[in-house]
């Protein structure tokens, strides 16, 4: 009883109270009410004006783009003043006049203004032109009467300080495309923005972009700026280091020189990237300020293909650097052993066809370390027919073939690993024994790309380690000024023991010793390695005289060279692949040891900016 | 029990259910027009907005039919059950939910998206109820502290999503329940009640006089969807849209502003200035009575409640509500930062639509059960 009258003396106080709560929310209402009739009817014109005229003009205020760095903090890209031309459309009185004009002024062509003005949904400010120059803003400047509704405001323009190096890592920037901007991806991005197109550029973009700010500005009716309304700055990017070694990237395109091809390093225990050179390369500087129709046109055609990277892009057969799959493949499966000895006399006879060794005379009596280390085909021929095309391409999978290594550039492809189903399924046909020897050496179907081969190579080095090649190090928030390390990926480890690794190592080790490639014999360090040659798919010469010495090293085979070293405690992984050089073990064996030699002294250098 | 059920059932509606009802209707009808009028212009492709908001007013309406129906004592029962899903729900979100513009808010369920940081605040406004309904209020542990303990992890959830706005009007929810039941002093009470009032238009003088990277550093910090400074681009065109309206507005699809797409959200935050634009401070006026007369009603109710679950019930209701409208109309008519609150009733968003109609489902039950007797 006592206790339900508190309750009831409570409640009455509570409600009681009740009427503060209101007075309250009456007051707020109130306040909000004057607020409305200060904008609706006390200043009411004075908005309707700002409406009606629509004077206010909002200028997107370009952030500037994260830097990138290499992982020893070497700057590797960043940004520079530059002047853009804009026509802000609610400015122009006569749009065909300032079409006709504005050619004479800049070197733009008309039809190009027109393009991009007549663009549906086009409200505000168009770009129309990116890096005029000083003398082509003089100009405009001393014509703005003319030239009604023409901007020109200085923004950040991408610049690449090494010029071609690393270039299709780093990739290139450019204007937002048409398709783009009607990509869901980039829906909240406006025209004229420029976001990576290329390299790491385009994959790490949503850390490079920044945010953009925005300027509100009054206007006359001229559309000359009277006062600034509003600012919102626009946001930085976020820097990255990438896990490139600036030096060894240089010295990796420096000794492809001016062949073609391509050289990866890798860190074998972790996939970290340290070279990935292409050659030819492209200047990202070029691209990026705002290429013209016709220079781009004349890029995407040049016959040596620049713009490919090989690296990741090239499809070659191994050749005999298959050899490695080989060996791990008739070792696991008991096929030979180690120790077992086969007789190479030369040729390979098998049903109508006979498959000859690279070497004429044969290299008689061979074990598997004599197999590797002179790329003995009949040992390897042998082998391949016993085994049949399913094991060796469930090995040739193990080792991370005919699969991309999901490195983060675009366009990365695959190469194949054939077998008898693929064939039946993309050819119509069924898989012939005799095919199965070609693929034993790395010839036929069977193609791969140089980072899958310095992949390979690295899970040999680490006894069966599979590490994903990685480029992002570590990021620097622009908002909190952090540095974030990328965790490092997964790592996953073959069912392969380290007995067979020990056999094949002890191949690559006899290779460079007394084997293919003595000539990446280092006093330095010790060095592991295989040769092979990619056979060219002949192509048929065109009957131009002039050409035909180049047409004739068009035939010539490619060179391949993988290595890792140091033999005991491997620090680094490498595939070389220089096109239309022969031999491995003479074109591309040197360029890995001088490599291997440069990283080994780095070793020793302290560097600069340690992350 | 269920003589009382029969007695309460057989009862039609009188003119004040009617009234409130009315009221509610009339403010869900400006809101859908508003939204047809922004989003009928622009080409939008799939089922138009404003006939989605539609069907989340008839999802919502039966959510309200239920929230009436049951007595709400037997909801206050099951209320910490639900706030405790809520908090689950809330923890999904962080763990799990859709990301979009640097926020965390949303679950992806079908075809639809759940933002259970509105969900939750009917069960905070149940559990206060509950609580004070069954605990003596003497000693400030038990009238602030185990109700302070109760409210924080849901604060802190919705707070690291992050979603400043939705949270403070959680903390506010709470602090007004609070200030009801544990004034000690009318006086006192009057000065809180005062500063909590005033602390939108307080803050937007603090926050008037930091420098503008300041106030981007803060609110980059606590919110990186918002518009930093509340006085950029949306804070500028909201303004611009509601003063342009002036006295008559500019008629249904006669905003220039909201047709050509210069004030940005017009469906969802900034309806408000939409609805201004067009209808002018005539209309504004007409809709802010509306409001009013809405929290009135609901404050009457609250009054008149039988217990103290029933008057906390419908406090609290109203202080959702009343949270929303005065933040919402003070951000876009530039009193306060942009902090992205929406509009009760009137924003697009099935969400709040959904859980604004139970809301106020539970004030007309609380009202009906008035009169019968424990």
């Amino acid at each position: 009883m006592l206790d339900t009258s508190r309750q009831v003396n409570e409640l009455a106080d509570i409600q009681n109270r009740l009427i503060f709560v209101k007075v309250g929310f009456l007051m707020l209402l109130v306040l909000l009410g004057l607020r409305l009739w200060q904008l609706q009817v006390r200043d009411g014109a004075y908005y309707q004006d700002l409406a009606r005229d629509n004077r206010t003009r909002s200028i997107v205020l370009e952030p500037a783009r994260g830097l990138l760095y290499d992982r020893n903090g070497e700057l590797l890209a960043n940004n520079i003043p530059s002047f853009q031309l804009y026509i802000s459309l609610e400015d122009v009185q006569d749009r065909e006049a300032l079409i006709t004009r504005l050619p004479h002024y800049v070197d733009i062509d008309r039809q190009e203004i027109s393009d991009k003005l007549s663009k549906k949904g086009r409200r505000g400010r168009v770009k129309i032109k990116a890096g005029i120059t000083l003398k082509e803003v003089a100009i405009i400047e001393s014509h703005r009467l003319e030239l009604p509704g023409v901007v020109i405001q200085p923004e950040y323009q991408r610049h690449y300080p090494l010029e071609t190096f690393a270039s299709h890592v780093l990739g290139y920037v450019g204007e937002i495309s048409e398709s783009q901007l009607k990509d869901p991806e980039f829906s909240d991005l406006q025209q004229g923005r420029i976001i990576g197109q290329y390299g790491v550029e385009k994959t790490y973009d949503e850390y490079l972009l920044g945010e953009t700010g925005e300027e509100v500005i009054e206007v006359d009716a001229l559309g000359y700026p009277k006062r600034s309304l509003s600012v919102r700055r626009p946001l930085a990017g976020d820097d990255l280091y990438l896990t490139l070694d600036i030096r060894l990237q240089r010295l990796a395109e420096d000794l492809l020189g001016e062949e073609a091809g391509a050289i990866v390093a890798l860190d074998p225990w972790n996939g970290d990237v340290l070279a990935l050179a292409s050659k030819p390369g492209f200047n990202p500087n070029d691209v990026s300020g705002g290429i013209s129709a016709k220079d781009w046109q004349r890029f995407l055609q040049d016959s040596r293909h620049p713009l490919t990277n090989r690296a990741i892009q090239g499809q070659y057969p191994p050749g005999s650097v298959f050899k490695i799959v080989m060996a791990a493949a008739l070792l696991e499966t008991q096929t030979l052993s180690a120790q077992e000895s086969i007789p190479c006399h030369g040729t390979f006879p098998f049903g109508k066809r006979v498959f000859r060794d690279w070497k004429a005379g044969g290299h008689g009596q061979v074990d598997l370390t004599k197999a590797i280390a002179e790329s003995c085909d009949v040992y390897f021929y042998k082998a391949g027919n016993q085994l049949g095309i399913e094991p060796i391409s469930t090995y040739a999978r193990q080792f991370g073939l005919g699969e991309k290594t999901g490195i983060a550039l675009p366009s990365e492809r695959s190469g194949l690993v054939p077998s008898s189903e693929w064939k039946r399924r993309v050819k119509g046909e069924p898989w012939y024994p005799g095919e199965t020897i070609s693929i034993s050496i790395g010839q036929g179907f069977l193609t791969v790309t140089p980072i899958q081969m310095a992949k390979m190579v690295s899970i040999v080095a680490t006894n069966g380690r599979v590490v994903q090649p990685r480029l992002f190090k570590a990021s620097r928030l622009r908002r909190t000024g952090n540095l974030k390390e990328e965790p490092e990926p997964p790592i996953q480890q073959l069912a392969i023991p380290p007995k067979t690794f020990a056999h094949i190592k002890e191949g690559l080790a006899a290779v460079v010793t007394e084997g293919t490639a003595q000539r990446a014999k280092s006093d330095l360090v010790s060095i592991a390695g295989k040769t092979g040659t990619a056979q060219v798919v002949a192509l048929k010469p065109d009957g131009d005289k002039d050409k035909n010495k180049e047409l004739q090293k068009e035939f010539r085979d490619h060179a391949w060279f993988v290595a890792f070293a140091p033999l005991e405690h491997p620090k680094i992984a490498v595939a070389v692949l220089v096109e239309h050089m022969g031999h491995g073990g003479s074109a591309s064996a040197p360029l890995a040891k001088t490599l291997i030699e440069a990283y080994m002294s780095f070793q020793n250098t302290p560097q600069k900016n340690p992350l | 029990m269920s003589l009382m059920n029969d007695n309460v059932n057989r009862r039609g509606l009188d003119t004040f259910d009617w009234c409130f009802l009315g009221v509610i209707i009339a403010i869900i009808s400006a809101g859908i027009l508003s939204i047809y009028s922004v989003t009928n212009s622009q080409a939008t492709s799939g089922f138009p907005i404003y006939l989605k908001q539609t069907i989340w007013m008839v999802v919502g309406s039966l959510a309200f039919l239920v929230a009436a129906g049951i007595d709400y004592h037997k909801l206050a029962r099951l209320s910490y059950l639900l706030y405790g899903i809520g908090l689950i729900l809330l923890i999904i979100v962080l763990v799990s939910g859709k990301t979009s513009r640097g926020s965390q808010r949303w679950i992806p369920l079908g075809p639809f998206v759940v933002q259970p940081s509105e969900f939750i605040k009917v069960p905070l406004i149940l559990t206060l109820a509950a609580y004070y309904g069954a605990t003596s209020r003497e000693g400030w542990v038990r009238r602030l502290f185990v109700p302070g303990l109760i409210v924080l992890p849901g604060f802190l959830l919705i707070l690291k999503q992050p979603d400043l706005g939705s949270s403070l009007g959680f903390l506010a929810i709470f602090l007004v329940v609070v200030l009801t039941v544990g004034m000690k002093s009318k006086a006192f009470g009057f000065v809180i009640l005062a500063a909590l009032m005033l602390f939108p238009f307080a803050w937007g003088g603090v926050w008037g006089s930091l420098h503008g990277y300041q106030q981007d550093r803060i609110l980059s910090f606590v919110d990186p969807t918002s518009d930093p400074g509340g006085k950029g681009y949306h804070g500028l065109q909201s303004r611009i849209a509601i003063g342009s309206g002036q006295l008559l507005g500019k008629g249904l699809h006669g905003g220039t502003q909201t047709q050509f797409k210069f004030l940005p959200e017009g469906h969802t935050d900034f309806v408000f200035a939409v609805f201004a634009e067009e209808w002018g401070f005539i209309g504004s006026v007409i809709l802010l009575s509306l409001y009013i007369i809405l929290f009135l009603m609901g404050l009457e109710i609250a009054f008149k409640a039988k217990d103290m679950v029933g008057v906390l019930l419908a406090v609290g209701v109203v202080a959702m509500i009343a949270f929303g409208v005065v933040v919402n109309i003070a951000m876009t008519s530039g009193l306060a930062p942009v902090v992205g609150i929406p509009l009760p009733l009137m924003s697009y968003g099935g969400s709040a639509m959904v859980v604004n109609l139970t809301a106020l489902g539970l004030l007309l039950n609380v009202k009906r059960r008035r009169l019968s007797l424990l």
